[in-house]
């Protein structure tokens, strides 16, 4: 048979092969998608938080001022900026191919803070409980233990997500598939920065403010 | 390994700075409004026009420098899709808290 | 009616949950009703796993079906699942119609009943038929359209099925154990916080619409990544067809717009389950930021729903008019318009909440706008049928019932968008008349007319076509008689949502609804005989060249049912509907001039698990079964994290020599080479040694 005449509207030739890098980048892509819903679910969060600023929320409970400290604020900023840095570094590593020691090593600092910054927050939250400024106490405290421990949640499973890296890294070294999942890693602890940025200015300082 | 091949030594150092840079600047950002209340003396507008305008240079301190998103025609499907998101948060966030201010005022 | 002390191992379930035996401690016509339902579920359930056991399917169930990464057969799945609940939500509507129809004496069913019945029907119509309907035609068509082989994320793609399979379980289960809530689809407190309804009821609403809704989130990341990163070589953004634009705009509504639904249904359950404040009556809690959230999801939705069955008639009309698309940089525009314009006008879902006339007048206005685009629209399709060679199947007769009858819809719209006409009609019947109007003309007839015109392409025989016309006017009938007078009944003043009324004003116009709800049966009735009389005179209507319908996009290139691996080789296209414009020039077979080996992703359990992992959480969490829902959540969590540990243990390779052997064995059947006339010339005839030249 002769090859067919170059035909208008589609042709069937050789078949193109989807490399590894194209399928990562589609997995990071649609990870990026996700991070995008899920900054829209903070944002609404975010929103009903500021709508419950108002006295009718607070009903006869204590408001802003009364519950926030800026020094425990403060300490979890440092903490949880620093570990956004150490992240950075281990991308770096990897990116550099400075050995798996050194990237591993970043990591168990970034998760180390990680979950310190977890440790203060959560007493932070035993010490409102014990006093009393309860989520069942008044919409504005829903909105503040809605708001905040949902931030909390997500750095516990980026940790989470943190430590099976590390499993993996252990088992099989830095694999392909290792490089992507922690790119998508270095995304989403990014953004719990990112949001914590919000939380500290919008909760915490324009609380007390 | 995928790589092509590793990148120079030099450019670890640039990307290093880079990264430093940001997060110099982000602890800054923080440290700023974090004082500025700590010690009290400004006014309650002055306070929240410090806190909102260094939140959102900050947010754009990560998103440049950790995230990597500028305006170079390589990161151009991430800005636009930040661009985008944005956009619609605001839309949604300036709707409701312009409703919901509203019916506050009219209900109380 | 629950317990006070729920137990560690029963939680809150008790006899009086058991809806089948409410018959027989209450005999009356409601709780027959209601016993009667709870009995059909069982029976059905029950006569299900019969027939699978006696025709020894569940092997091939098992092997070819639920574990499969396939867009395809995922899509397929979805539509069944959207044709079983379409039943039942339709049987749930006529029931509300005689209701209605008898209420002026009070009817015959209780108050109570009605509201589930409409609760349900809402939820069951919006979430697990329209959703899983249209989330199975992408997923049939858009890979095939776009020249892919899959899409970005198979394994996502069926995990997305299970999370909306157990959302719709939940929903059935409702109807069997407790009772669902009585505070409609749109659930909103404070009538469904603890206070009024510490019941199950809203929390089932809950639970399923949060799994399902997360299901749906990941099928909008799928979509977007799939339609801008799986295209053939060559399918510029340009040149999509017109169905995976729709599609594309609608992923993204997708991604954007069902996290305020999990924020509203969260907080909601927050209120329920830990005594949180934000929707409460008291201590500070905010009722009118529920129908915020909730709508600022609720608008995005109707579009959600309404943009993929625009992509059909899209193609429906291009085809059966035998004529390419006229304006198809409009129609992409409009799109994106309506698509971003839809986060901008949810107040007009709660004119009537409170807020000044500032705020509603901005958000009217933006309504009103919105109709621009969807005008657009129309008047191109009106175009492409102009001066075409217009064929009146079954498809086409949905698409132009959709024309006249959907803008009639929208032009309700339009009044609706009014303030101060809303506050005479917001929540009477002439809002239902509306919604209806655009969802049944719209969605439903869309979907219908996409089901009829893709059926050959997965299963290689088209649908029978009498019975096809018979459903198609049964469906227009009775959607006119059910829902014309509902308009004139609304403006009459009769409120939504009521079991009874007083005034006899009404009732002959609810009664020619009634009549529209039997046309509505018989709409069912002749699909299901259309399904058996097709499946058993499939090979006289067998689609054997892969091109039923004479289309225009690239799906029709293929053979039908199309092949797992959709193409034997990757096309390259140069044109838009590059299939007809290949059919133009003369090229209807295109051969490819070499084959490869075809790799394709590995059957995966995540759908399986998810599907019952789902319902189980669900079911504890709804009967306060800590342990069922805990561990339900661990073994899903499991699955996860082992698949993403392990990876796809088991792909597929398709050999190029069997992909060459099945795909050039179809070229002979359908386009065999003419047989070649080669006349020798006259010097080598004359020696007769026949060398060829």
């Amino acid at each position: 048979m002769n090859a067919p005449a170059p035909a208008l509207g589609l042709t069937m030739s050789v078949e193109p092969q989807h490399a590894h890098e194209a399928r990562s980048a589609s997995a990071l892509s649609g990870f990026w998608l996700f991070m995008m819903s899920d900054l829209i679910l903070f944002g609404l969060v975010f929103a009903t938080y500021v709508t419950m600023l108002m006295p009718a929320s607070f009903a006869l409970g204590p408001g802003p001022k009364a519950i926030f400290e800026l020094p425990g604020a403060a300490l979890e900023t440092a903490v949880l900026l620093t570990s956004t840095f150490t992240f950075a570094m281990a991308s770096l590593a990897i990116k550099y191919e400075r050995g798996r020691r050194e990237v591993v090593a970043w990591l168990l600092v970034t998760l180390a803070l990680g979950l310190t910054f977890l440790s203060l927050e959560v007493s932070e939250f035993a010490r409102m409980l014990a006093a009393g400024d309860r989520p069942q106490r008044s919409g504005f405290l829903s909105a503040f233990f809605g708001l905040v421990p949902l931030h909390g949640l997500h750095v516990f499973a980026g940790s989470v997500w943190l430590v099976l890296m590390l499993i993996e890294i252990a088992r099989s070294g830095l694999s392909d598939s290792v490089r992507s999942r922690l790119a998508r890693l270095a995304l989403f602890w990014h953004f719990l920065d990112l949001i914590w940025v919000g939380i500290f200015s919008v909760v915490y300082l324009g609380g007390r403010a | 390994m995928s790589a092509p091949g590793t990148p120079a030594a030099g450019g670890y150092r640039r990307e290093r700075q880079a990264y430093l840079r940001g997060f110099v600047l982000a602890a800054l950002l923080t440290a700023v409004p974090f004082i500025m209340e700590g010690t009290g003396g400004s006014s309650r507008t002055t306070l929240l026009w410090v806190i909102g305008g260094f939140g959102i240079t900050q947010i754009l301190v990560h998103v440049r420098y950790f995230l990597h998103v500028d305006l170079s025609p390589e990161r151009r499907e991430e800005l636009a899709l930040l661009v985008f998101s944005a956009a619609l948060l605001a839309l949604m966030i300036a709707g409701m808290l312009w409703i919901l201010y509203n019916m506050y005022v009219r209900m109380m | 009616m629950s317990p006070s002390h729920p137990s560690v191992l029963l939680g809150r379930l008790d006899l009086r949950s058991l809806d089948f035996l409410r018959v027989f401690l209450h005999p009356s016509v409601n709780e027959a009703i209601l016993s009667g339902a709870a009995w059909a579920v069982i029976v059905a359930a029950a006569a299900t796993v019969a027939i699978l056991s006696r025709y020894r399917l569940w092997g091939p169930l098992w092997r070819n079906w639920l574990r499969s990464v396939d867009h395809k057969k995922i899509g397929v799945m979805y539509v069944v699942l959207a044709l079983i609940m379409l039943v039942r939500g339709a049987l749930e509507g006529v029931l509300m119609r005689l209701q209605q129809a008898d209420g002026l004496g009070g009817g015959f069913l209780s108050a109570n009943h009605f509201a589930q019945l409409f609760s349900t029907h809402g939820t069951i119509m919006i979430f697990f038929m329209a959703m899983p309907f249209l989330t199975g035609l992408m997923n049939i068509v858009v890979p095939l359209q776009i020249g892919a082989r899959d899409v970005s994320f198979p394994m996502l793609n069926s995990l997305s099925l299970g999370l909306t399979v157990s959302g719709a379980m939940l929903v059935m289960i409702s109807l069997v154990i407790g009772s669902f809530s009585t505070g409609g689809w749109s659930a909103y407190p404070p009538y469904t916080e603890m206070a009024f309804q510490p019941g199950p009821g809203p929390d089932y609403w809950i639970w399923a619409v949060t799994l399902a809704g997360l299901g749906s989130t990941l099928t909008g990341i799928n979509f977007v990544v799939t339609i801008l990163k799986e295209r053939a070589p060559g399918m510029t953004l340009m040149r999509l067809p017109m169905f995976t634009w729709n599609a594309l705009c609608t992923a993204l509504l997708l991604v954007f717009a069902m996290p305020p639904l999990t924020v509203a249904a969260l907080m909601l359950a927050a209120d329920r389950y830990l005594g949180f404040h934000f929707f409460t009556n008291d201590l500070g809690g905010n009722m009118m930021n529920f129908a915020n959230l909730f709508w600022l999801f609720g608008h995005p939705e109707v579009y959600i729903l309404i943009l993929p069955a625009f992509g059909v008639y899209s193609e429906v009309i291009s085809t059966f008019s035998g004529k390419r698309l006229y304006g198809y940089t409009t129609l992409v525009i409009a799109t994106m318009s309506i698509a971003f314009l839809s986060f901008g006008v949810w107040l007009h879902h709660f004119f009537t909440m409170g807020q000044d006339a500032n705020v509603n007048a901005a958000f009217g206005i933006a309504t009103m706008v919105i109709g621009i685009p969807t005008g657009v629209k129309i008047y191109d399709w009106m175009a492409t049928m102009f001066r075409g060679r217009i064929r009146f199947s079954v498809p086409m007769v949905y698409a132009l019932a959709f024309m006249v009858l959907f803008v009639l819809g929208g032009l309700t719209g339009i009044i609706l968008a009014n303030p101060s006409i809303d506050f005479q009609v917001h929540n009477s019947l002439f809002l239902v008349a509306h919604f209806h109007n655009m969802l049944i003309p719209g969605l439903l007839f869309g979907m219908l007319a996409g089901y009829t015109y893709w059926f050959p392409k997965v299963f290689g025989f088209r649908l029978n076509e009498r019975w096809g016309y018979l459903a198609a006017a049964c469906w227009i009938v009775g959607f006119i008689l059910a829902f014309m007078p509902l308009y004139v009944v609304g403006l009459m003043g009769m409120p939504r949502r009521s079991v009874a009324y007083s005034n006899p004003a009404f009732q002959p116009w609810l009664i020619v609804a009634g009549v529209g709800a039997a046309f509505v049966v018989l709409a069912l009735v002749s699909m299901g005989m259309q399904l058996y009389v097709s499946i058993r005179e499939r090979e006289r209507t067998r689609d054997l060249d892969g091109d039923p319908w004479d289309g225009r996009t690239l799906e029709w290139a293929t053979p039908s049912p199309v092949r797992a691996y959709n193409f034997p080789v990757i096309p390259h296209i140069d044109a838009r509907d590059a299939f007809a414009v290949a059919k133009a020039a003369g090229h209807r077979y295109v051969r490819p001039s070499a084959y490869g080996d075809i790799h394709l992703p590995g059957d995966t359990l995540i759908g399986v698990i998810a599907a019952v992992c789902g319902t189980t959480l669900g079911f504890g969490l709804v009967w306060y079964l800590w342990w069922l829902a805990a561990l339900s959540l661990a073994v899903l969590l499991v699955a996860l994290i082992g698949r993403a540990l392990r990876g796809d243990r088991h792909p597929v390779t398709v050999p190029g020599a069997a992909v060459r052997r099945d795909y050039e064995g179809w070229l002979q059947t359908v386009a065999p080479p003419p047989p070649l006339e080669r006349p020798l010339p006259p010097a080598i005839a004359a020696t007769s040694s026949g060398a060829a030249p």
